[in-house]
This record gives structure tokens, sequence and C-alpha cells, in this order.
């Protein structure tokens, strides 16, 4: 059995890996992300987004920030070896909204915002103001487990090596040579 | 940070093991035992412990005051002293003037002014009141899961210690390999596969 710590940073990548699927997904299948079935929520790509290039002695970081994170500046650096560390997303469904940074290697969310709750103006508005902002927490965690699910049933396949990072490698050329224009 | 600020940031644990029925008045006790004392504790620069989730500087758990619903929310309280260096240099510079004057030396030792140093943190901590800081804790026992409501290393070191203390259950914190290995949705998924993987190098 693996040590904690060991298998925090022996397995980090496959948080990266995650979230460098989830872009290609929500940039070309937005809608579905690749499921026959439309989820009940629809993801689009926030403002800021983390990449990091692995190198043998020392990491190389680059931050893209932006009212519409620019998606073109992130090509090249995936281009040149690197995958998403950090990803600000934004979800809808149909009543409700959020925004949020997802990290990689914790599956942490960072400077969530949501939907807002029902005012607090008395003491016995605060259980149901917390069952709600719960309901809404728990909503969009559950979305993102259900995606980190999928990639990882993926990603022990033949099906990684031999369909989806072909597609991800298209993908990136594809939209480099567009970029290039 | 609060579950009910406009911007919140989560922590994710699975919670190894089960607690003894009934189940709320494990809670109860666990939470009771390391509860943050009413009164300030003058001495120590720093101190943790739980609080209520809608009143944390009246420490109490009465009336299950802890159960919302399907959770148990509190918070885990830390009071910390922070004593302003530029205070301590001064009240330093203080006392080594005092004592030049009294023994009639210009210069003290290192051991002297190491001894003043150490003795002017000391009054200073008795006078300077702790800083609270609370991050509340949801437990969804059902779920085995605790939200914890920061990101930051100490207080995320504080719950794991004193969660052990208080209940008996061990947290693991969630991350890609941890998920894998036992997050419901994964039951049935073979472990053995993911261990020799190795990251993809997509391009280059």
């Amino acid at each position: 059995m693996l040590d904690i710590a060991t298998a925090y940073n022996r397995y980090k990548f496959l948080g990266h890996e995650f979230l460098t699927w989830l872009w290609y997904l929500i940039e070309t299948d937005g809608y579905r992300l690749g499921q026959v079935e439309p989820p009940s929520i629809v993801l689009a790509l926030g403002k800021r987004i983390v990449l990091e290039n692995p190198r043998e002695n020392h990491a190389e970081k680059v931050t893209i920030k932006g009212e519409y994170a620019n998606f073109e500046a992130g090509i090249l650096p995936l281009r040149q070896g690197s995958l998403v560390t950090e990803l600000s997303l934004q979800a809808k469904s149909a009543e409700m909204t959020w925004e949020f940074n997802l990290k990689g290697e914790s599956l942490s969310v960072s400077n969530m915002k949501m939907s807002t709750t029902g005012p607090i103006e008395s003491l016995d508005d605060v259980e149901g103001a917390l069952l709600e902002k719960v309901y809404l927490i728990e909503t969009i965690l559950q979305f993102i487990d259900m995606l980190f699910e999928r990639f990882l049933k993926i990603r022990v396949t033949s099906d990684w090596d031999e369909k989806v990072v072909p597609r991800i490698r298209r993908w990136i050329i594809k939209n480099e040579d567009r970029s290039n224009l | 940070m609060s579950l009910l600020s406009s911007a919140i940031s989560i922590t994710r644990y699975r919670v190894n093991g089960t607690l003894e029925d009934p189940i709320s008045d494990t809670v109860y006790l666990g939470l009771r035992k390391n509860m943050l004392p009413d009164i300030e504790d003058v001495e120590s620069a720093q101190s943790a412990g739980w609080a209520s989730f809608q009143d944390p500087f009246t420490p109490s758990f009465e009336g299950s005051s802890f159960v919302y619903g399907n959770y148990f929310v509190f918070s885990l309280r830390i009071d910390k002293k922070t004593i302003p260096s530029k205070l301590v240099q001064k009240y330093m510079a203080i006392e080594i003037a005092k004592k030049c004057q009294a023994t009639g030396r210009e210069f003290l030792s290192r051991n002297e002014k190491k001894m003043i140093k150490e003795n002017v943190i000391s009054i200073l901590g008795l006078r300077i009141p702790a800083t609270p800081n609370i991050y509340n804790v949801l437990w969804n026992y059902e779920a085995s899961q605790i939200w914890f409501f920061t990101h930051l290393k100490g207080p995320n070191e504080e719950l794991e210690t004193l969660f052990k203390t208080s209940f008996g259950l061990v947290l693991t914190r969630i991350f890609p390999f941890t998920f894998a290995e036992s997050f419901p949705g994964m039951s049935g998924f073979d472990l053995d596969l993911l261990t020799p993987l190795s990251p993809t190098k997509i391009l280059r």
C-alpha cells in the first residue's frame, strides 16, 4: 500500500491529464461533453487556465487570465508538451450557476461562487440557507466526480492511447495552425 | 472561511470507519471532548478546538445544535497569538538599555540578549489577545465524507489530528489516487490497472 504523500505526488499527473481532457471536451463538444445524452449541467471555460510543462529538471508554468481565458494562448503551451494544472470553469443548469477553480493534483475547488441562496433575516433562516447551499455544492461536486470517474475509466483502457490521445493531439495541432493564420 | 460566504474553497476528506450508535450522541461527546474552552488560555501561543457553527465564540453543542438536516456542521476554531516583530524589537531595546544601565556595561552577551527576548515574548504574549480563525466543517456521515472549508495547510493538519483525537476516526484527503481507491462511483474499479500508469506525452 502506497504512503499518502507518495500516492499524491506519484499520481498527480492524472489530475493534470483530466483537466486537459476536460478542456478538449468543452471546446469540441461543450454541450454533451462526449456523452450521448447531454448532461444536466453545461460547462464552459472560465477566466483562468494554468498550464505546466513537467520537464525533468524544472517545471515551466504558464498562467492565462482574462475575461474569456485566451484559448489560443493556451494552445501553444499544450503544443510544447504542457498539461493543464488548474482550470477556471463556469457551470450552468436550468436553475443554477457556478463559477470555480479546479485544481488537478488535488481535485479541489476554490473561489466557488454560485447562485445565491435566500436571504438570512433571522436565526431560523440559517438552517434553510445552509441546506440550500450544501445542495448547490453537492450538485456541482457530484458532476465533477462523475466526469473524473469517466476519465479514470477511459484512462486505464487502451482507448486512451489509441483513440483519445490522438484526438486531443489532432485538436491541438489544428488549433495551433488556426492561431498561426 | 464560512460555508455561507459568497466564495468558498473546499478540501474534501473520506472518513474511515464508523461511530457507535446513537451516532449523534457520539458526535456530541467527541465535539465536547475537544471543544475550545470558553476562557482564553492566556499562556499558550495557539489553541485549537471545536466550536459551534452559528456561535463559534460561545462554545456549546447543547440541543443538537450541530445537526442540520442529514449533516453534522460545526467549526474548527484556531486561536493564535501573533506578536509583531517590531514590538518585540522595541521592548528588547528598552530592556537591553535598562540592563546595560544597571550593570554599567556597554554590551550584553548573546545569551543575555536571548534570555531578554524570551522574557519579552512571554510578557507580550500575556498581554496580547489571541486572534480567532474559524473554519467550517460539514460531515456527511452517510457518505463518509467531510468538507472542510479552507485549503490552508495548517488548519487542514489541525483538522486531521483533532478529528482523530475526538472521534477515533482517520481522515483521508481526496485527490486523484484516493478518489480511484475508494469513491462510491469507483466500486468494482480495479486499482491494479492504475498502479502501472505513467504520464502521457500528448505532444513532444
